[in-house]
């Protein structure tokens, strides 16, 4: 005996899941695409360079010290990389960009070997004027990095201003420019 | 005797069934997660507004240039998190990452002991995503290594 | 040669997939309905084309073909056998294109042998299996090519991450994308039937084996990985509710209810349209789950080399096939009609009570997933961890298993209880005493001793349905079910022992040292260098001696990895039956002692254990389905071949 159930829909409450997936949308959208600050940036913006002189990293590149910070004169880039580190790999061509429009860049390579530098050098390019060899990474850490790439500004008197953490995009060109200007 | 078949609206009974458990499921996070969840200090925040006492948190800063210091048990140490503004002393039993050293950043997992914080566990501020995980382990013994073979 | 190959073959399967989505789709229509018959080949080609490709991809990581770029940056030529293959899909683009290749294996296979479906019903599945597929097709083809070349061969690879240089990774992520895509079938099938509305019985016992088969190896995966997170990070934990963790779980969660709902619908014809929408979620959970672990938009110790843009993608995905799903969903679902009825009291409300605690689980480990994300949107940093998770997923989790217990010896449709008075009873008995037991010995905290005393309750209870049955002419399935559960019960008593009893010693040692740890005595003998294939390690000889009794040498070791440099701890492990010790080595400190911590954790391979039992239990009820299938194809045909004879 069968009793005639009326077909009663669901209802709304179909529409629910669907709901509550465009809320999840939504949320991750946001966090996509308005990026919150999850790098603590470096304590030492401001503060001049730390006392160092690091040997050639490179057989056709001088080493670094910062003395030559202190020369006096335009504000430079301080590029922190390695050869094993690929987002290093990345940036390359904005870097290359960089130096064609007249910034000069130096190097510190972390952890490395002088033949896997020069490799690297080979075959992505070598923007820099002066290369440091930090073996131990003191360098890099006594300057606020925790990372590679990170790229600084740092002005004429050997003083940082700015800390570019991660590859620098296309995109952050003009951003780095725009900086060395500040700088002036 | 109890278990009558249900009425007509099954459906409907059931549909309630499964919006009443999404509401408490719902309520409940939210009160769970406001109680719960770790929130994230720089020493100065911690020093002006400390959390409740006992309650999780994690605290992010520079570890101060020579304050480790290796209590006699071998495997406690004490240290020193700051920024520019304040620093917070931090005790920390176990076997400490690789990158922990003096003069980088730390993110400690833990809680406040008074004005000490104590941390469960410490995280090298290594895992932003633009670093490789290689370099997350190089020990200050293999750059030797490395600089050895250069040689 | 090779890489080109494999990728002429995988543009070949996607073109495929095209035609198959489009032949599917245009066969509903009466005009062009001829050409239903061209999806079912295509399928299994497309299958078989894919494989292919992946065949490729292996072949170049195990020649460590470095003209390569993926080889180049993932893989070594010192690399042993094992990770060279293994390291194929140890990477985003690899591990990607493994995603395809199952969903390709899964829908030929599907096409191959299913013959249980109307046809127009099974098309639409294939139709919609190869809407899926295209849009990760494009995804790999667009965004992740992993046969791209380098202008010119590397001279060296850079290296497998040294944390994923262990068996581990032969094995975890495999198992664990055949469970997640394997998911994609289901969802599949929901499409279809809502596509052709056709949700019955018959859609519920064709469905089903592909959720069990798929949730089998999840379960595995999901177990494997677990294991092999404990033994490999050195921190004695076994889960820690980590995003990408969580992202395994998230699928599992919607699997089990899936699994459980359609034996409703099957049996019953109950439960339609939940069953319908679980079908869907369960692979947009999938979904969600790789998004996450590949967007970046979460940090995890897992995440794979992250890319937003990549993040996008898989979102605009995400949109598509989940929203249009859903829409589906929405628009079709009203159409359903109702199921059969059933009582307060019976075997489907155990079910319906079962489903809704799963997916409430689910729910709020999505949300506390998710809540770093909404607050880092406000500005606030948050990190949600296992103070949230494990107590809230308990509330959800005890009364699940309480009815667990009850549930499988209920009724169908409707049940008295003074029926199973007995069977309430003994479990309960049986957990009041543990409870007692446990509170008066040893006094832990609230979660484990619960766990203690809900689980002996739970294993006497899994039992129960085959009291009175005669064993041998048991069904396979309910052998299937028993297991199962028991498993459930043998894992919840090694999460609770190693919760309640667990000890740690951490301490400076001196070769020569000795330390108690629980029942053993641990003496550090030694520390010395060794090598290996591809890292050299500074090793700790330690002997344990339990209760007093002979010792065993242990060696964990410290390993340094050249390519790329790194670091990792191996632990050494030393299992007994009621237990095991975990020492992991640490640094050496200034004063030249050693840190060393040791565990004792009492059945905590039966967390392990019990997972196995759970995949086994799955196994048994899958082969007993299979089975009885091909007894019924057997069956019919002979019967028509006598019929035939007969006619003659």
């Amino acid at each position: 005996m069968s009793d005639p159930a009326p077909k009663k829909g669901p209802g709304l409450a179909v529409w629910l899941p669907l709901g509550l997936f465009a809320g999840f949308l939504a949320l991750v959208i946001v966090g996509l695409y308005w990026p919150a600050d999850r790098e603590v940036s470096s304590a030492f913006i401001g503060k001049p360079l730390p006392t160092f002189d690091l040997p050639p990293a490179s057989d056709d590149r001088p080493g670094l010290a910062t003395a030559q910070f202190k020369e006096g004169g335009k504000p430079r880039l301080l590029n922190v990389f390695a050869s094993w580190c690929f987002p290093c790999k990345v940036e390359a061509p904005q870097l290359a960009a960089l130096a064609q429009q007249g910034v000069e860049i130096d190097g510190v390579a972390i952890r490395d070997r002088k033949e896997d530098v020069a490799g690297f050098l080979k075959q992505y390019g070598n923007p820099f004027k002066r290369i440091g060899k930090d073996d131990l990474s003191q360098v890099q850490l006594a300057i606020g990095s925790s990372g590679v790439p990170e790229t600084f500004v740092i002005d004429g008197k050997g003083i940082i201003r700015y800390q570019h953490i991660g590859d620098i995009r296309q995109e952050d060109i003009p951003l780095i420019l725009r900086k060395l200007a500040e700088a002036q | 005797m109890n278990t009558m078949i249900k009425p007509k609206h099954q459906r409907l009974v059931l549909i309630i069934l499964a919006l009443v458990a999404l509401i408490g499921a719902g309520l409940l996070a939210a009160y769970a997660l406001s109680k719960q969840a770790a929130y994230f200090y720089l020493p100065s925040e911690l020093v002006a507004k400390p959390p409740e006492a006992g309650r999780a948190v994690r605290l992010g800063g520079m570890v101060e240039k020579g304050s480790i210091k290796t209590q006699t048990d071998g495997v406690t140490i004490n240290f020193i998190v700051k920024d520019d503004k304040a620093r917070v002393p931090v005790r920390f039993s176990g076997i400490t990452p690789d990158l922990f050293v003096e003069g980088s950043g730390v993110v400690a997992e833990g809680r406040m002991e008074g004005t000490t914080f104590v941390a469960d566990n410490l995280l090298a501020k290594h895992d932003e995503k633009y670093v490789p995980r290689e370099m997350k382990n190089m020990t200050s013994a293999e750059a030797k290594a490395v600089i050895a073979e250069t040689k | 040669m090779i890489a080109e190959l494999g990728l002429a073959v995988l543009w070949m399967a996607a073109a495929l997939a095209v035609l198959q989505l489009v032949a599917g789709a245009l066969s509903l229509r009466p005009a062009t309905a001829h050409l239903a018959g061209v999806v079912r080949p295509v399928a299994i080609l497309q299958g078989v084309l894919v494989a292919c490709a992946f065949a490729a991809l292996i072949w170049l990581f195990l020649s460590t073909d470095l003209s390569v770029k993926l080889v180049a940056e993932n893989s070594h030529s010192a690399k042993p056998f094992i990770f060279k293959l293994a390291g194929t899909w140890g990477n985003h683009e690899g591990s990607m294109l493994m995603w395809v290749t199952i969903m390709s294996l899964a829908g030929g296979f599907v096409a191959l042998i299913e013959k249980r479906l109307p046809e127009n019903t099974l098309i639409a599945t294939l139709a919609g299996q190869a809407f899926v597929s295209l849009g990760f097709y494009a995804f790999l083809l667009l965004a992740s090519n992993p046969f791209e070349r380098l202008p010119e061969p590397a001279p060296e690879g850079a290296g497998l991450n040294p944390l994923l240089q262990d068996i581990g990774l032969a094995f975890h992520p495999p198992t664990l994308y055949v469970g997640y895509v394997g998911l994609s079938i289901a969802f599949s099938f929901a499409v279809g039937a809502l596509v052709t509305r056709d949700v019955g019985p018959a859609f519920a016992r064709a469905m089903r084996p592909w959720v069990l088969g798929a949730w089998i190896f999840l379960t595995l995966g999901i177990t494997a990985g677990s294991y092999w997170a404990y033994y490999t990070l050195g921190w004695g934990g076994w889960w820690f509710w980590d995003p990408v963790e969580n992202a395994s779980l998230m699928p599992w969660l919607a699997a089990t209810a899936l699994l459980h709902s359609c034996s409703v619908l099957a049996a019953r014809n109950a439960l339609r349209t939940w069953t319908v929408m679980l079908g869907v979620v369960a692979f947009s959970m999938s979904m969600v789950g790789t998004f996450l672990v590949r967007s970046g938009i979460l940090t995890s110790v897992h995440a794979f080399a992250v890319d937003p843009t990549r993040g996008s993608f898989i979102l605009a995905l995400l949109a598509i096939y989940i929203g249009g799903a859903l829409l589906l969903f929405g628009l079709r679902a009203s159409t359903v009609t109702e199921g059969a009825r059933f009582a307060v009291l019976s075997r489907e409300s155990s079910l319906v009570f079962n489903n809704v605690m799963l997916c409430g689980i689910l729910g709020i480990v999505l949300v506390g997933t998710l809540y770093p994300l909404l607050t880092e949107a406000m500005g606030v940093k948050v990190s949600v961890g296992p103070p949230y998770f494990n107590p809230v997923s308990a509330v959800f989790a005890i009364p699940m298993m309480l009815v667990m217990a009850v549930g499988p010896v209920l009724r169908w449709r409707e049940d008295k209880g003074g029926r199973i008075t007995w069977q309430v009873a003994v479990p309960a008995l049986v957990s009041a005493v543990a409870l007692l037991a446990v509170e008066l010995l040893f006094a832990p905290n609230l979660l484990p001793a619960l766990g203690l005393a809900l689980a002996p309750g739970l294993a006497v209870a899994s039992v129960q349905p085959l009291v009175g049955r005669n064993l041998r002419r048991t069904p396979l399935p309910i052998y299937g079910m028993v297991i199962g559960h028991l498993g459930i019960a043998v894992a919840l008593f090694g999460m609770a022992s190693e919760g309640a009893f667990s000890t740690e010693r951490l301490a400076a040692m001196n070769p020569g040292d000795t330390q108690q740890v629980g029942p053993f005595k641990v003496t550090l003998q030694d520390i010395g260098p060794v090598a290996g294939p591809n890292w050299t390690a500074l090793e700790a000889t330690v002997s344990a001696s339990y209760a007093g009794g002979t010792a065993t040498i242990l060696h964990p070791q410290a390993r340094t990895f050249a390519n790329p440099p790194g670091n990792r701890t191996e632990s050494a492990l030393l299992t007994r039956w009621n237990g095991q010790l975990y020492a992991v080595l640490g640094e050496e400190g200034d004063d030249g002692r050693w840190q060393m911590r040791f565990w004792w954790k009492p059945f905590v391979p039966m967390i392990w254990y019990g997972g196995a039992l759970v995949a086994l239990g799955g196994l048994l009820a899958l082969l007993g389905r299979v089975a009885r299938d091909v007894k019924r194809l057997v069956a019919i045909d002979k019967i028509a071949y006598r019929r035939e004879r007969q006619g003659r």
